[in-house]
């Protein structure tokens, strides 16, 4: 097969993608190769005495609320001691947003890509603030996590049953009709979900106060669908991946320390350069001194044409990550620069219902210079703090000419 | 007869495109000339050992 075929059967593969929601598992029982004791995190691997701030706090707080330590010190010393296996999310078909810390105990999405037979996992979305994706691991966040794990999950569980599986594809394409662009903007997605899945919840038997206090949950956290867009493009990007000879990016993650790159035609090897400082929009008594470097995982959402690469769908993104309306567009259209393909599900009203860019060539990368437009979350370098902004951030340029270097040494 | 049509040129009100380097487009927009800019750059930034890596890799 040539570049250009296998390119060409990677894209088909994004554009047949039919990732549905269809139910709520355990890490544990669930996520492929997940061991007793593992940890594992949003981006390319990295160990304890490497990791960022927040992601090392975000690893105390799973260590407290999986009851392997009683004490933030004790689960530091826990966290030091070799004891625990750290893995990237990545290698068990999950993905996490910003630390990404995903620990056996906690529930978790399950997206099966209908098309293809592969599944995705996610952890649920906690909301904003203090919460332990951002390093926050304080009394209140152990209790929301198993409140989520004791309460949410199994309500959510019995209604998905019900529904029998749930369309991410669908309400993504309409939630960028509605101003979202799916990676921080999730009004719109969030909003959908509910309206998709109340009707079941009004069916379980548990009782009012709980399926109230679920609602209200998920309507009172605007990023609440984030947690299912990314395992969605996780599944989505995974059917693209493994291709021999494509040249098709199909994971950027970063971990607070580094930032990868997956190709598909390179199988699970990663290219990495170091994590981007964020220019952004900060919280009130918060400036870029107080950041973390880029972490996450939900840059998936840019491989699989969401995102930054939509931003043309969502100009009012510009109030949460900077910029103006203009740079909105910009960012989308500089995109089609670099990418493969418009999408056939997803558009842009304001482009006339262009398809967004498609299948990121890591060759035409390096070729423009132009490097994956992305908008993240920030959160503050300190563990225990939380999210501190939001911005845009230029990935390092060095991990896609590494990765077209890699692939020039296998193929040619 | 091509020198006459390169005379007749600058007598006349110039359209111009420019190719890669802004600051030539900026002079001209300075002098009132209707001027289009195309941003263009040399492969990979003019990086010759990853141009020639990309030519291998071409479709």
């Amino acid at each position: 097969m040539s570049i250009s075929e296998a390119n060409k059967e990677a894209v088909k593969r994004i554009q047949n993608a039919e990732p549905e929601l269809i139910g709520i598992g355990t890490a544990s029982k669930d996520l492929p190769d997940m061991e007793d004791k593992m940890i594992l995190h949003a981006g390319p691997p990295v160990e304890w005495e490497d990791m960022s701030g927040p992601m090392k706090g975000a690893v105390i707080g799973a260590l407290m609320y999986e009851g392997w330590a009683e004490n933030e010190d004790e689960a530091e010393k826990l966290a030091e001691s070799g004891d625990i296996i750290y893995d990237s999310c990545h290698h068990h078909n999950a993905v996490g947003p910003m630390t990404g810390i995903v620990s056996p105990s906690m529930p978790v999405w399950v997206v099966e890509n209908k098309s293809y037979g592969n599944k995705a996992y996610c952890t649920l979305n906690e909301g904003l603030g203090k919460v332990l994706r951002f390093g926050a691991n304080g009394p209140e966040v152990i209790e929301k996590l198993k409140w989520m794990e004791n309460t949410l999950a199994p309500i959510l569980s019995d209604a998905i049953e019900l529904a029998g599986s749930i369309s991410l594809k669908n309400i993504t394409s309409q939630a960028l009709h509605m101003g979202d662009e799916v990676h921080n903007r999730n009004k719109a997605g969030t909003s959908l979900f509910i309206r998709e899945i109340t009707p079941y919840l009004l069916e379980t038997n548990h009782s009012n106060k709980d399926l109230s206090d679920v609602v209200e949950f998920m309507a009172g956290n605007e990023h609440f669908y984030l947690n299912l867009s990314m395992p969605a493009s996780k599944a989505t990007m995974d059917a693209a991946h493994g291709i021999e000879e494509s040249t098709v990016i199909t994971a950027l993650a970063r971990n607070g320390v580094e930032f990868g790159i997956r190709v598909s035609g390179l199988g699970d090897l990663w290219f990495t350069g170091p994590a981007q400082k964020i220019d952004g929009m900060y919280f009130p008594g918060y400036s870029q001194e107080d950041a973390c470097r880029d972490i996450g995982d939900s840059t998936i959402s840019e491989t699989a044409a969401v995102g930054g690469f939509a931003m043309a769908a969502a100009p009012a993104i510009v109030g949460f990550v900077g910029g103006d309306v203009n740079d909105a567009l910009e960012f989308t259209e500089n995109m089609y620069e670099i990418t493969l393909a418009e999408n056939e599900n997803y558009s842009i009203p304001y482009l006339d219902f262009r398809g967004t860019p498609t299948g990121i060539d890591v060759r035409k990368v390096v070729e423009t210079g132009i490097l994956p437009a992305i908008n993240t979350g920030i959160a503050h370098k300190d563990p225990g703090v939380g999210q501190i902004g939001a911005g845009l951030v230029d990935p390092p340029k060095n991990c896609f000419e590494d990765a077209v270097r890699a692939f020039a040494k296998k193929y040619k | 007869m091509k020198k006459n049509k390169i005379t007749s040129l600058f007598n006349e009100k110039l359209k111009v495109i420019n190719i890669g380097l802004e600051s030539f487009a900026e002079n001209l927009k300075k002098e009132d000339t209707s001027v289009i800019q195309v941003e263009w750059s040399p492969p990979a930034g003019g990086d010759k050992e990853m141009a020639s890596i990309l030519d291998m890799l071409a479709d």
